[in-house]
This record gives structure tokens, C-alpha cells and sequence, in this order.
């Protein structure tokens, strides 16, 4: 099973990820915890729950970045530091390296959909497939010892006790500012392609050769205030309250 | 990455035990002497212990049979794979010099080149790794091996030096050795310390096009398995350091110790002389596959603000 | 190639599914609970629910942690050692009531004003008022006056309603989208929907907050203004308007007070007031006959400007003419105020081109006739979609108040009030201050043994209603309605514990509190207020505030300091109702509430608060909870929800009313009531007609739909006051114009922000201490994923935010030499803290901030000793003092604001000094409770496993 399916998958099941809402409420990381501690396989464990060094396994997270531009000034409208907020789970990447370099075939990418999965009665936590991945998606469960990675929500994406809109990854459905669209990113089509095309939508490290099929929109390009100051919106002058009040008068009688 | 002390008995050890095989199964010793049969002992042993501690290492290792399925991709099951293998003509050799002590050069050779190709097959575990850039380049499995060849003959040459016969050439082969996979490595270290990283925090996230990115806030405060695993910093100082300690230990001394072995000839002196070159490769590798790890800087620490 | 393994995909999720309403923040999402062997095994959002639409937010999904955590309180808890020792004996329920029972009847029956009743973030006021109301102390409030009650007084004496939770934006149709000072706010789920809204339509988001995070993070413009002069901006955009003409002259003259005449007669204890006639009716100056008529007079058309000769001689303007004349100064010209805010004059001048281009460039209408209170007769909604939102970044400041009214101010006059596009009222909301209570507590209003003769909060129509006694001095512990905070609409529940500590204005013997952890992060002055809980009275060997009952459902800080602890269930395992009498959920098109029901079973020997309080209320005989031979009214709050009424027809809910369950708002008990929310998902919900959608304040089938659902009893429209007489009338009390006279220690400063037109006045603390001395202001906000102090005890939760750095400005850091890691010494004029350092660009150059409530003291929560929480994380409480610094005059100001007696927390003027690393933060209190082992590990689900 280490070997990929060949490429590309009849369909190409991923997500696309909005830059430009994210939050960074974590929203997504409880519920993909709640899920899947739940769900497909061993129970996402955490070490030390009410200690000192506190931690778990999560199939997803948030990073928060700032961005600097060049020469950019603290305060203000033009050039200011902004903060993005950087959700990240599985790419389920198209070379996925995790996959190949697994020994014991645990590591899969489905030839249906592309879902990489990790089959945990075969994984022996050797932890090669976190090494080989570089978006850090792959997180060993410690209590269990096997890999622990986004199931892409296999067990809802096609759950059929399940209501067809519930049919999306747990984190989908709970994103309150609709920033993870849940498709198939094969199908030019789709809702989650058009959004891609549209919007920009990239890959995350293309140097890396993993052909990620998630996709990241990036932040919409912003328009200065200070621009609209010129505007001639506010041409209109008053001067001085008599002025303004014999434009007053005016108005009334226009009512 | 992290410096996990398992992974480095593993392969500092099994790299030993493979060279030590490998150098053995050349015939360049006399097989039917004490020392000889020892060697042909501690080579399987130090392989095994090796793996062992590798495998215990595992999160699950009573799976840990189901890793050699994989061999058409996976060099992690190659090497499981050509380890297993490599037993075999190991054992034969290892029976001809024990029990029969004789050298049977059939068995001997094929060890050697399965003895090579399975620590190719461990170094390509790394080289093949394209997030961990450091370990990415066809100089890795040349190190790997030229320090198994180097070990292999330091080893070789004590268990020459002890027999009595052979000890001067492998000591003149394990010093050309040690020279050149310290010049191997010397190149490696160049490159990994010149590297343009091939990805950036800017790459990672896709936003280098708004400006200069940085890692504001951890998705969560304390460290994780990522952090943890990948996330290992050695201070560049303190890698110059190690990296100078590193070649002193298991590069000049072995061959000055290689040196004052050869030029002694026999006797006592050149025994101890090449044991102490041994321990003290067997040292500077240590430090060396410490740096090997603790040097790779993971592209997911882009991340992590690492 | 080998067939892939068999993955289970279609296993059903739980056994059953249960739908209530979250509580893991005050926002009330709703929740299908689902449940597998009797466990939560997931929490999902209830896809029908109004609030949040299906979604919900990183506390919401992580309620399992919450309901499942081992700091649960697990009985009723009696001290046996000193306060904050942690030391507690569990006792039963039967000993926990008859106690607290005795020492409460003790109170009523001796001076029940020696009852301190405060509430946290309840959602049951409208209970727990009426509770303490029928039993007769004057000292009650909730939490609303160290939360926002700038922001609800301000916007309920402007416009009929507020920002907080009474009104929302029109996310389905706003343009442009102006937020001040919000991190996470109440709603905030459906802040985030609507946000995702907007950037979808390609709406602009401009976000004013000194720090770019959170939804500043996404914002089209962020505006990084200098802490506690946003009023100051406002004004400056209320001047380019002004200036531009940008003005809905027509809005402001049907729905506003702008034509109202004032009196100009200087001296005289009516000046500044409206002028009226013997109705008590507003008048204005008719422009065509030229004659002084009263407001509302059939086809008469109203003059804005000019100043007009009363017939008794006297003369009068319009309100509108002192507005503009005001704001037309140079003083609020963007230039102006450009250096103050730290805003350039060309971002405020842009700003306000955006709005005025929106909102008069952009207009847009439904075309639905309606009919407005006059009868007149309109085609359509014309609508201006520009909106705004505000909250604890303007109003928790002492300058706050007035903030909010500018920002309300802009709103009035550009039309943006209740129309489509524009900020939206969520019913009960608008209402006029008339239909507000006045608050009650005066001496001829309690007495032993009987109630309080009516609501303790309210509004003050002027100070002849203040709660004062024969001297002019505070009834009330907390000083509400005093002349320290006189419209203190919600107490001043971060007073209480200082003034009981100094018996001033007169010694306690009972504090009950419910639900807020005021040994901690909700106090200002943390380390003093520990101290007062701990004080005691050297002649007497007993605490000076003698004793204290608590209600907590966890072992928070302060459990540790209460006498008797009342356990309460989890949000999970009990019935609430989150009431059109208390703080709804309305939206701007429906009309609706909500239940909580135990959908799972406590597992432990707690109750829930509320049904704690009716069995209270009936073993202490209040009215209200017995009938006329002493029995108990109600079993229990469920009881209670269903059987109670308000007014005859009006309960705690308002749907499935009627015996039949058929009637809405009014009508008859209906026994199956909480059933029928049960089916229904746990709220209901009903539709206001498109007719009576938008201008609420004024359309008349609105009125006549608030008066069918029992929100009125006749029509109250409300007229928008620009101009606020009542604060005039404080003034002239100021002034000694006016009875009752301001006592001469508080004239100078009601003088000076009591302004009848919003102003802006520097914070009082910034104003205080030296500007050099203390250069930086020091902020905090709420984290997405925490709930104040209610999310460190959850396992998931807490790997977030561990610990909370301090984020200083880049630029500061260069300055000191600080990096990633450093600690640094943060010194106010009160206090200082050593704590450690990130640095960060995108934040306002003076300000550093930290997040809430993450540091939590030794002990308690049931974390580990050596919880990075307590050992790293802090709480900025520490710097914050209760009162401003003394000025020389001998008196020592409250740290709030001036009129509504708001906490201040935001004022915080700070400076910061190099320290050495540090492996723990200062100050460090011993641990509140006797260490106990807890889990190594945990892995929730496991036996589900496949
Ligand atoms: N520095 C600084 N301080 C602040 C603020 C700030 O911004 N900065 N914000 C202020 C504001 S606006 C507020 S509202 C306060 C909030 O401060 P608090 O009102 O103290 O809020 P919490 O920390 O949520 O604590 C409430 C208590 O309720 C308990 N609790 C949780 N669930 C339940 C339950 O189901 N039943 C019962 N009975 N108890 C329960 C918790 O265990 C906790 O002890 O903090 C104020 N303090
Ligand atoms: N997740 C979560 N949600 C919550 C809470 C929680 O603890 N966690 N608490 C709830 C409670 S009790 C409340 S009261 C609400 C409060 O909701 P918010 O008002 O959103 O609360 P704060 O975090 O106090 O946010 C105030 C914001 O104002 C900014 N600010 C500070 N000073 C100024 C200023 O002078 N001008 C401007 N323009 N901005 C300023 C701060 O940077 C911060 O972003 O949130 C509620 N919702
Ligand atoms: S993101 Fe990582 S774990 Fe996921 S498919 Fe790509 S390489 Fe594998
Ligand atoms: S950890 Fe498991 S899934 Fe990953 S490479 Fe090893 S065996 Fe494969
Ligand atoms: S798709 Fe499912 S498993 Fe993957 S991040 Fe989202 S919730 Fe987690
Ligand atoms: S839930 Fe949505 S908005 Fe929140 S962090 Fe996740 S992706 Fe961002
Ligand atoms: S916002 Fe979150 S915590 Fe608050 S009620 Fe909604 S889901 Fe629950
Ligand atoms: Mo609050």
C-alpha cells in the first residue's frame, strides 16, 4: 500500500483554506480533537492534562504569523504589520512522501478520493512519515504509538447515518467564519476549485515536490483609508456654522 | 531534529558492525585465528543490538515485522529488509570462520556488498528526506558509508593486530578511510552550513508576497510531539564546537594512534593503539550522529518559528 | 497492487442526540449534544439554531472537556480552615441550606441592607433579581457594572438600545462595517458568521483597536488608535460630516430630539433643559408660522437652527444648533486630534469619506411601505449600510460613556439607526428610558422583613433619583446612584468587596455571590482584594466581611475564600432560560429565547444555582416563592420557568404559551412548555413581519407587534437623544442651580463630564499620574478560545493559552533591549508584576497587552501546582487599582466612569522596566488548595476505538 496510487486520483477530496477570514479562533482544532478522540482509531491522547507540560495529539492547528513589509511603520493605514492567522492540517499531498516512506504499508493514500490515511493495526510508530513530512501534519499519538494524521473526516465525509450537509469534516462544520471549504479539488467545477481559481488559491511549499491537494487563499488585497481622503465626497464645504446652517435651511424646506 | 539517544547507538553501532562484516568478508584476515572468530561474532552482535534499539524505539515494535513489506518504496524496509538478508551470508562466513576456520570467499564478498548496501539503504532513510534539506544530498550515504568502511577497518585492524597477521594493511586502509569520510563529511557540513534554505517561513505560509513573516503565536504554548521531535536547535557555536571535537576524536587521533599502531609493527602497543583509535572513532562518530541530527533543521519548524 | 484496508465509514455517531443551549461563553449557541453509553461523546452546533447557525467556536466544541474536568465542585463545601487555605468539609445539602437559611434570615429580619447579593455572568437575572428584590436588601446588581455598562447605558439613553447584545449590524447588507475595541464580544459567533458575511460581498471591515488581532487579524483597514481616545476620532468624523454636510438632515428630524428646543437662559435651574409645555411635551420652533408648538403638531415643520424667543421672554435653540456649533469647532478637525489618537489626519479624513460615501452614495431601499408613529405613510426602507459595533475597547474606560454616546451620535446623524444596511435592534430592544425603571433602594424603600418596593436597577431621570440618605451619602454598598457613579444602570459589583472591607458606607454581614471568581480575575487590585477577604477585625477576631456564600460549579479562586459553598451542576446537567426579561437572543428580524435541560444526569451531589435559590427563597418565605400559608411555590427553576409570571400572560418564556402551546409572548401557563422548547431544538423563535422589520423605533405595526408579544403594554417608541437632558440635569445640580445640589467634593468633575452633548475628556488615571513616568498603556483582551477564567481547567483548551505572554511593540522593544523570552518588570502606579515578554509589530506603539485571565493562582482549578498557569501566566489585575491615585482634594476616586460607575480596566497607564529571566511571575500567592493527584494521561473516547 506504500506505493501511490497512480496520479492523479479519480477525485481529489481536500480542503481549501481562506486566508483572508481565518480568525484564528481554534475552533477548528477542538472539534477535529473532539471528533476524531472519538472516531477513526486510537483516541487522541494528552499527556499531563492538568500539569506542567501539558500536551496532546491534534490533527490540526492554528499558527498565528506577522507579517512584516518592508519598511513598514507601526500604526497607520499604508504598510502597517499584520497578523495572519494559519490554520493547518494534512494536504493530503498527491507525491505524498509520508506514504512512500512508510515500511509497513500503514501509511496509504486511497486511489478512490486521495485521502491519506494511516491504517493503525499495521503502524508501529516508527515516526518516519512525521519526518518526511514537511508541513508537520502527522502527529504520533503518545499513548497509542501509532500516527495520528487528518482522516480528512473519512468516517463523516461518507457517513451515511449521517444527514447529506453534515457529510463534511467535523472542522468544516464548525468554522464560524467559513474559512475551510470542505470538495473535490480534481473537479475543475467544483465550489472548492472555482474558489481556488478565483481566488488565487495556492500550495504550500510547491518546492517541497508533495503537490498538496489543500489549497490556501490568500489574504484579499487591502485598499488604503488615507486613499479615500482626497475623495470628493467630502468636497462639500462648510464654512463655519453660518454656512452650514443656511445649508440646514435648505434642506428642510426640501423635506 | 531530535538527538534521540536510540538512533544514534543504532547507527553508530550497526554502521560499525556492518564495516567490521563488510572489511571481514574481503578475507583480508586469517580466519582461523581467535580474534578473528571473535570479530565475525561482534559484527552480527553489534548489528543486532543496533536494530534492537532501534526497534524498541518503536511505538509499536511487536508489529515491527510488518516494516519489511514495503521495500519497493520504503528505505526504512529496504534496510529492514537487506538487514535481515544480510544475516545470511553474514552466518555462512561467520560458520566457516568459527567452526571451520576458513575464509569462503562466496560468502564473504556477497556479505561485504550487502553489508554496503544495507548501510546505503540506512543513509538513504535520511538522504531520501526532502524536508530535512541538511540530509538531502548524495553526500549522506557517501558519509554513511565511508564511516562504515573506516570503522569496519579500525575494527578489522585490531582483530588483525590481535591475530597477528593483516593488522598492519587494514590499519593503512582504516586510516585512508577515516581520512576520507572525514573529508566527506568536512563537505557535507560545508554545504549544510552555506545551504539557502529551500523553504521559508515565507514559502511555508505563502505569504511572502505581503512582506517578512514570523511567527507571532504557537498554535499551542507548550511543546508538542512536532517540537519535540523536529524542533531540536543546537546553537551554531556549540555545533562548530562538537563538529572540531567530532574530527579530533574520530578523525586525527584514530589516525595518529592508526599511525604509531603501523609504525610499531607487533606486539602490545599496537593493540592497545588500535583499540584506543577505535574508541575514539567510535566517540567522535557519537558526537558526529548527534550533529547529524541536531543540525538538520526540519522545514516544519518554518512553522514553529524554529 | 494490494486492496486498500476496510475503514469503517459509516458508523452512526452517538446512541442519541440531545439539543440544548451551550454555556461555555454568554454568546448561547445552540448545541446537539450527541451521547454514546451515556457519555457526551460529541458537541456539534444545532444547524437550526438562529445563533449560530450550526457552527461553533473552540469552547463550544470543547464542552466535553468542560463537563467531564476534575475541578467540579462535588458537594456542598463548609470551611474549617482560614479563608483561602482551601481547608473544607463536604456537608450535606440538608446542613448547606438550613445554614445559609439561618444566616440570610438572620439578615432580613435584623437590616436586610446587610445583604450584599452580587451575580457574575448569570443568565438568570431576571430570577435572581426578583429573588433579591422579595427579599428586600437595595444590594443587588450583576456584573454588568465592571463588564460594559458604559455601553448599555450609553446606547439605551441614546438610541433605546445598545451594542451589547440588544442589537447586531445588518451582516446581510452593510457596505461598510466600523468596530471599535471588540476581541470576541458576546456574540461571538455570529460577529465571526457576519464577518465572513461581509468579506464575501466584498464589504469593507475597518477595525479601530490599538491591537491587530482576532478580527482586527482580517479587517479591510485597522486602525491602531491610541488607547481611550476613540472619542476624540468620532468627534473628528462627526466634523468632516458635519463640515461636508454629510448629514441625514430628514432622519435626524423625524427619529431624533435635534429640534427640540433647549433653553438658553444661563443661571437658571431649567437652562440647557427642553423647553415643554404643561404636558410635559417637548417643543420645537415651527419654521413656516413661526411659532414655539408642541412636539408632533400636525404638518409643522421643525427648525434645526436658529434661537427662537419663547412667550414668557425667555429664549431657546434647537438641540441640533448647540450640536453643530460644537462639533464645527477647529478642536475636532482630524488635524487636530491627529496627535492625540496617534491616527493621521488623513486616515480619520478617509474614514470619514467612506461613511459619508456609503451612507448617502450608496443608499439602498426595500421597497415594503410601512408606517411610522405619526401615521405617515412610507414607500419604502431607505436604508444607509454603514454599521457599527463597539464594545469593551470604548467602554472600559473612564471616559467611556461619552464614547459611546459620540459613537451613537454618528449613527443618529448619518441614519444608520435600525434601518436596512445600518446597526439593528434585536427585540425587546428599542425601548425609551421611560419604559426603564428608576432604581430603587432609598430608605422609605426596604425595610426588615419585606421586600423592596421595586427593581434596584434602573435609570435615574435626574439626581433627585439617586440612592442617597439624609446626608447625600450612598445606600447602597456598591455606591450605585450615588454622586460617585449616578446612572450606575448595573451596580458596581467591583466596589463591593472594597467598600464591605471598609464598612464604607456602612459594614456587611452577609456576601452572596454567584458564579464570579472575585478573588481573582474579575477584581481590580487582585492582591488587595485577597487581603480584604482575608482581613479580620482585631477586637472581634472575626473577618470583616464576616461571611460569604458562594456559588461555583468549579474549584476556582474564590471558593477558596467563601464560608459556605453551594456546588452548582454543569451547563450540561441543569435547566436554565435565557429570558426576553433578562439579556435575549433576539435577532433584528425574530423575536427569541431559549432553554438549557439536563440532558445529561450530575454524577455528583451538586444542584443547580437557580433551583437552590427558589428552595431559598421558600425556606426564607420571600413573596413571590410561597403561597399565602408558606408553601413553596415552585419544586425548581423548571418549575419556576414554566409556572412563574411577571405580569399576568408573561413568563420567563415566551413561546408555546397557552394551554394549547398556540400563543406567543402573552398567554396563559402552558405545563408542557419546556417540552415543546425540547422538540424544538431548546429555543424558539418567531418572525417579526417584514413591515415592522426596520425602523423599529419608530414604525408602528412594530410597536403593535412589541405590544402583542408583551413587551409593552402600549406602544414606546423612542426618539433618539442626541442632546441628554438628564445628564444637563446633573449639571445644574453641579451648578447649585438645581435640588438636590452636588455635594461640592463632585461638582468640578460632573461639571467637566456631564456634558449633555458627547465629549471627550482625557482618562482619569492617564490624567493622573505623570506621562513620562508611566508612558505606556497597558490592555488586555479575551482570547477566542477562553472563557475568562473558565477554560484552564479544561484539558483541551488550556494547551492554547498555558501561559499568557506580555506583547510589547517592537519599537519599545528595541528601545530597552528586549527580546522573545525576556522578563521585564511592569509598574503602574499602583503595583507592579514581573512577567515575561513577545514582541509584536502590529499593535498601537504605546500600548502592550496581554490576554485575560490566563494566570491563575496556585492551587486552585485543580491544575498541578507547577501549572504553567500559575507559575508563568499572570493577570494584569495586579497594576489595576479599585481607586484612582489620591489627588490632594482628600478623596479617593473610584477607577471608573464618572456617570455610570463602569470599571476602568482599560485606562491602565504603565511603564516597563528590564528584569532578569524568571521562571516564575510576580506577584506569587500560595497555593488556595491541598494538592491532589490528577490523571497522567488521558485519552477521552478511547473505549470507542475501533
Ligand atoms: N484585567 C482585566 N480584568 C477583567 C476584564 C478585563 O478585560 N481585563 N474583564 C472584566 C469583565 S468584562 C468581566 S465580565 C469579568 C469576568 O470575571 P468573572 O465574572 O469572575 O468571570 P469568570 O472568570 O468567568 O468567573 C466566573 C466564575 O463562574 C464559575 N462558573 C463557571 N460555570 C459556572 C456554572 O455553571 N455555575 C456556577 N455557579 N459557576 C460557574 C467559574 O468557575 C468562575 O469561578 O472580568 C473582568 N475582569
Ligand atoms: N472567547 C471569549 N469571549 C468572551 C469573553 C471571554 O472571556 N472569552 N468574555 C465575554 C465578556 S464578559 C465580555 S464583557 C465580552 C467583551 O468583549 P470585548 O469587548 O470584545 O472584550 P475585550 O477583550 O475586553 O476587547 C476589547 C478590545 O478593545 C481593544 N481596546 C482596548 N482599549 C481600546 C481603546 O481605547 N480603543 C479601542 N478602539 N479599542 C480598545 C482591545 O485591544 C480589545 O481588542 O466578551 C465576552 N465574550
Ligand atoms: S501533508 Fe504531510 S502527512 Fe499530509 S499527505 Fe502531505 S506529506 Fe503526507
Ligand atoms: S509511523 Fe506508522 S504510518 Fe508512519 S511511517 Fe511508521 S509505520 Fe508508517
Ligand atoms: S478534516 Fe477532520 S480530521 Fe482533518 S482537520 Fe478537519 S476535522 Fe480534523
Ligand atoms: S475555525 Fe475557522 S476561523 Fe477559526 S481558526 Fe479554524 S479556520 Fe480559522
Ligand atoms: S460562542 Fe462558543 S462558547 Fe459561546 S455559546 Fe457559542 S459555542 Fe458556546
Ligand atoms: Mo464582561
Amino acid at each position: 500500500m506504500t506505493l501511490l496510487p497512480s496520479s492523479p486520483t479519480p477525485r481529489k477530496l481536500g480542503l481549501v483554506i481562506d486566508l483572508d477570514v481565518c480568525v484564528g479562533c481554534h475552533a477548528c482544532v477542538i472539534s477535529c480533537k473532539e471528533w476524531n478522540t472519538g472516531g477513526y482509531g486510537a483516541a487522541l491522547s494528552d499527556q499531563d492534562p492538568y500539569g506542567a507540560d501539558v500536551s496532546g495529539t491534534f490533527l490540526n492547528r492554528i499558527h498565528t504569523f506577522e507579517v512584516l513589509p518592508e519598511g513598514g511603520q507601526v500604526i497607520g493605514e499604508a504598510g502597517e504589520a499584520r497578523i495572519v492567522h494559519f490554520p493547518k492540517s494534512c494536504l493530503h499531498c498527491e507525491d505524498a512522501p509520508c506514504v512512500t516512506v512508510c515500511p509497513t504499508g500503514a501509511s496509504y493514500k486511497r486511489a478512490e478520493d486521495g485521502i491519506v490515511l494511516v491504517d493503525e493495526s499495521k503502524c508501529i510508530g516508527c515516526g518516519l512519515c512525521a519526518w518526511s513530512c514537511a508541513y508537520g501534519a502527522r502527529e504520533m499519538d503518545l499513548a497509542a504509538g501509532v500516527m495520528k494524521k487528518c482522516t480528512l473526516c473519512v468516517d463523516r465525509v461518507y457517513n451515511e447515518t449521517l444527514k447529506e450537509v453534515d457529510r463534511i469534516p467535523s472542522c468544516v462544520r464548525t468554522c464560524p467564519a467559513n474559512a475551510r471549504h470542505y470538495g473535490d479539488l480534481g473537479d475543475p467545477g467544483s465550489d472548492v476549485s472555482r474558489m481556488v481559481a478565483e481566488r488565487g488559491g495556492y500550495d504550500l511549499m510547491p518546492e517541497q515536490g508533495t503537490r498538496p491537494t489543500n489549497k490556501y487563499l490568500p489574504p484579499r488585497a487591502r485598499k488604503p483609508l488615507a486613499a479615500s481622503a482626497g475623495s470628493a465626497v467630502l468636497a462639500e464645504n462648510t464654512d463655519g456654522a453660518k454656512g452650514f446652517f443656511a445649508w440646514l435651511d435648505g434642506m428642510l424646506d426640501r423635506i | 531534529m531530535h538527538p534521540a539517544p536510540s538512533i544514534i547507538l543504532f547507527t553508530t553501532l550497526s554502521g560499525l558492525g556492518y564495516g567490521l562484516a563488510a572489511v571481514l568478508g574481503l578475507g583480508l584476515l586469517d580466519a582461523s585465528t581467535l580474534s578473528v572468530k571473535i570479530a565475525h561474532l561482534a559484527a552480527p552482535v553489534m548489528i543486532a543490538g543496533g536494530l534492537l534499539s532501534s526497534t524498541l524505539h518503536l511505538g509499536n515494535p511487536q508489529r515491527a515485522w510488518r516494516a519489511l513489506s514495503q521495500w519497493r518504496s520504503s528505505w526504512l524496509s529496504r534496510e529492514g529488509v537487506m538487514a535481515i538478508l544480510t544475516f545470511v551470508p553474514l552466518m555462512i562466513s561467520a560458520w566457516f570462520s568459527v567452526i571451520e576456520g576458513r575464509y569462503l570467499p562466496a560468502a564473504g564478498l556477497i556479505g561485504t556488498a550487502m553489508c554496503g548496501i544495507t548501510v546505503f539503504c540506512t543513509a538513504m532513510i535520511y538522504a531520501s528526506l526532502r524536508s530535512l534539506q541538511a540530509w538531502n544530498t548524495g553526500f549522506t550515504p557517501l558519509c554513511y558509508l565511508l564511516f562504515a568502511a573506516a570503522g569496519g577497518f579500525l575494527l578489522a585492524a585490531v582483530a588483525g593486530y590481535s591475530s597477528g597477521t593483516g593488522g598492519t594493511v587494514c590499519a593503512a586502509i582504516a586510516a585512508l578511510f577515516v581520512v576520507a569520510a572525514w573529508i566527506a563529511k568536512h563537505q557535507w557540513w560545508t554545504r549544510l552550513r552555506t545551504l539557502v534554505p529551500l523553504s521559508t517561513p515565507e514559502s511555508a505560509t505563502g505569504l511572502g508576497n505581503i512582506g517578512h513573516v514570523r511567527l507571532f503565536e504557537r498554535p499551542h504554548i507548550n511543546d508538542n510531539y512536532l517540537t519535540r521531535e523536529m524542533g531540536f536547535k543546537v546553537a551554531r557555536k556549540h555545533a562548530l564546537k562538537l563538529s572540531k571535537i567530532a574530527v579530533i576524536a574520530g578523525g586525527a587521533v584514530p589516525v595518529l594512534l592508526l599511525v604509531v599502531a603501523m609504525l610499531s609493527g607487533v606486539g602490545a602497543v599496537t593493540i592497545v593503539a588500535s583499540v584506543l583509535a577505535v574508541g575514539f572513532y567510535a566517540l567522535g562518530l557519537v558526537v558526529e550522529r548527534w550533529l547529524f541530527f541536531a543540525e538538520a533543521r526540519h522545514a516544519v519548524m518554518n512553522y514553529y518559528g524554529g | 497492487m494490494k486492496s486498500e484496508p476496510h475503514v469503517a465509514l459509516s458508523e452512526p455517531v452517538s446512541d442519541e442526540v440531545r439539543k440544548t443551549t451551550c454555556y461555555m461563553c454568554a454568546c448561547r449557541c445552540g448545541i446537539d449534544v450527541h451521547l454514546k453509553d451515556g457519555k457526551v461523546r460529541y458537541i456539534e452546533g444545532n444547524r437550526d439554531h438562529p445563533v449560530n447557525r450550526g457552527v461553533l467556536c473552540a469552547k463550544g466544541s470543547a464542552g466535553i472537556m468542560q463537563h467531564y474536568a476534575p475541578a467540579r465542585l462535588r458537594a456542598p463545601l463548609l470551611r474549617t480552615g482560614p479563608r483561602g487555605s482551601g481547608q473544607f468539609k463536604e456537608i450535606s445539602w440538608d446542613e448547606a441550606l438550613a445554614l445559609a437559611t439561618d444566616w440570610l434570615d438572620g439578615v432580613r429580619q435584623d437590616d436586610p441592607k446587610k445583604l450584599a447579593f452580587f451575580t457574575g455572568r448569570d443568565q438568570s437575572q431576571s430570577l435572581t433579581g426578583f429573588w433579591a428584590q422579595q427579599f428586600g436588601t437595595p444590594n443587588y446588581a450583576a456584573h454588568g457594572g465592571f463588564c460594559s455598562v458604559n455601553m448599555a447605558a450609553a446606547g439605551i439613553m441614546t438610541i433605546g438600545g445598545a451594542f451589547w447584545e440588544f442589537g447586531a449590524p445588518d451582516w446581510d447588507r452593510t457596505k461598510l462595517f466600523v468596530m471599535f475595541g471588540v476581541a470576541e464580544d458576546h456574540d461571538s459567533n455570529p460577529i465571526k458568521i457576519g464577518i465572513s458575511k461581509l468579506k464575501k460581498r466584498g464589504a469593507r471591515f475597518v477595525s479601530v483597536n490599538p491591537v491587530r488581532t482576532g478580527y482586527s487579524a482580517v479587517a479591510d483597514n485597522w486602525i491602531g488608535i491610541r488607547p481611550g481616545t476613540d472619542g476624540l476620532l468620532i468627534l473628528a468624523v462627526v466634523h468632516e460630516l458635519l463640515k461636508a454636510r454629510k448629514i441625514d438632515v430628514d432622519y435626524i428630524v423625524r427619529y431624533s430630539n435635534a429640534t427640540w428646543l433647549v433653553l438658553d437662559a444661563p443661571g437658571t435651574a431649567e437652562h440647557g433643559l427642553f423647553v415643554r409645555d404643561d404636558n410635559g411635551k417637548p417643543q420645537v420652533f415651527e419654521t413656516v408660522t413661526e411659532h414655539v408648538v408642541p412636539l408632533g403638531t400636525r404638518g409643522a415643520r421643525a427648525a434645526l437652527s436658529g434661537r427662537v424667543e419663547l412667550p414668557d421672554g425667555r429664549f431657546a435653540v434647537p438641540s441640533f444648533q448647540l450640536l453643530a456649533e460644537k462639533y464645527l469647532d477647529p478642536q475636532y478637525a482630524p488635524e487636530a486630534v491627529a496627535k492625540e489618537t496617534g491616527i493621521a489626519a488623513d486616515v480619520i479624513r478617509g474614514l470619514a469619506a467612506e461613511i459619508a460615501r456609503v451612507a448617502f452614495d450608496e443608499a439602498i431601499s426595500i421597497d415594503q411601505p410601512w408606517t411610522d408613529m405619526n401615521d405617515e405613510r412610507h414607500e419604502a426602507f431607505v436604508g444607509r449600510p454603514v454599521s457599527f459595533h463597539a464594545m469593551r475597547g470604548l467602554s472600559a474606560h473612564s471616559n467611556g460613556f461619552q464614547t459611546a454616546r459620540a459613537l451613537h451620535m454618528l449613527q443618529v446623524l448619518i441614519g444608520a439607526v435600525d434601518c436596512p444596511g445600518a446597526f439593528r435592534f434585536e427585540p425587546p430592544y428599542p425601548k425609551p428610558i421611560e419604559a426603564h425603571p428608576t432604581p430603587h433602594g432609598k430608605a422609605e424603600h426596604f425595610g426588615s422583613n419585606k421586600p423592596l418596593s421595586g427593581p434596584h436597577l434602573g435609570f435615574p431621570r435626574g439626581p433627585e433619583d439617586l440612592l442617597l440618605d439624609a446626608e447625600g451619602k450612598p445606600m447602597r454598598i456598591d455606591k450605585a446612584f450615588s454622586w460617585d457613579a449616578p446612572i450606575s444602570a448595573h451596580g458596581l459589583m467591583h466596589m463591593v468587596i472594597a467598600n464591605a472591607h471598609a464598612g464604607d458606607p456602612y459594614p456587611i454581614d452577609l456576601m452572596f455571590l454567584y458564579m464570579a471568581n472575585m478573588a481573582w480575575n474579575s477584581s481590580m487590585n487582585t492582591a488587595g482584594v485577597i487581603k480584604m477577604l482575608e482581613d479580620k477585625d482585631p477586637d472581634t477576631g472575626e473577618y470583616r466581611i464576616p461571611k460569604i456564600i458562594y456559588s461555583d460549579a468549579y474549584s476556582s479562586e474564590m471558593v477558596a475564600y467563601a464560608d459556605l459553598v453551594l456546588p452548582d451542576t454543569t451547563y450540561l446537567e441543569r435547566h436554565d432560560c435565557i429570558s426576553l426579561l433578562d439579556r435575549p437572543i433576539s435577532e433584528p428580524d425574530a423575536v427569541q429565547d431559549a432553554i438549557r435541560w439536563p440532558v445529561v444526569e450530575p454524577d455528583r451531589d451538586v444542584r443547580g444555582f437557580q433551583s437552590v435559590l427558589i428552595d431559598l427563597g421558600a425556606r426564607l418565605r420571600l413573596p413571590g416563592f410561597v403561597d399565602s400559608r408558606g408553601k413553596a411555590l415552585y419544586k425548581d427553576y423548571a418549575d419556576y420557568i414554566v409556572r412563574h409570571e411577571r405580569r399576568p400572560g408573561i413568563g420567563p418564556l415566551a413561546g408555546f404559551r397557552g394551554s394549547n402551546g398556540d400563543r406567543t409572548g402573552r398567554g396563559a401557563i402552558n405545563p408542557e412548555q419546556l417540552n415543546r422548547y425540547i422538540e424544538n431544538g431548546s429555543f424558539f423563535s418567531v418572525h417579526i413581519p417584514l413591515e415592522a422589520q426596520f425602523f423599529k423605533h419608530a414604525n408602528k405595526a412594530y410597536q403593535d407587534f412589541a405590544v402583542r408579544m408583551g413587551f409593552f403594554d402600549e406602544p414606546k417608541p423612542v426618539t433618539f437623544q442626541l442632546y441628554q437632558e438628564t445628564l444637563q440635569k446633573f449639571r445644574l445640580s453641579a451648578e447649585c442651580l438645581r435640588e438636590p445640589v452636588a455635594p461640592e467634593t463632585h461638582r468640578e468633575r460632573i461639571l467637566a463630564t456631564f456634558d449633555p452633548l458627547p465629549v471627550w475628556y482625557r482618562p482619569f488615571e492617564e490624567a493622573a499620574v505623570s506621562r513620562e513616568e508611566y508612558p505606556y498603556h497597558a490592555i488586555t483582551q479575551r482570547p477566542a478560545a477562553m472563557y475568562h477564567s473558565w477554560g484552564s481547567m479544561n484539558a483541551w483548551l488550556r494547551q492554547i493559552h498555558t501561559k499568557n505572554p506580555l506583547y510589547v511593540p517592537g519599537s519599545i522593544c528595541d528601545e530597552i533591549g528586549l527580546v522573545d523570552g525576556d522578563w521585564v518588570w511592569v509598574i503602574s502606579h499602583h503595583g507592579r508584576i514581573k512577567v515575561e515578554i513577545a514582541r509584536m509589530e502590529a499593535v498601537n506603539s504605546s500600548t502592550i497587552w496581554t490576554w485575560n485571565a490566563i494566570g491563575k493562582r496556585e492551587g486552585a482549578w485543580a491544575l498541578d501546582k507547577d501549572a504553567p498557569e500559575a507559575k508563568k501566566g499572570f493577570l494584569m489585575n495586579h497594576l489595576i487599582h479599585e481607586l484612582l491615585p489620591p489627588k490632594g482634594d482628600g478623596m479617593r476616586w473610584s477607577n471608573s466612569d464618572p456617570i455610570t460607575g463602569q470599571a476602568a480596566w482599560y485606562d491602565l497607564r504603565v511603564r516597563i522596566e528590564k528584569a532578569e529571566r524568571a521562571e516564575v511571575s510576580e506577584p506569587h500567592f500560595g497555593a488556595v488548595a491541598p494538592e491532589r493527584a490528577q490523571a497522567e494521561e488521558l485519552r477521552y473516547g478511547q473505549e470507542w476505538a475501533k
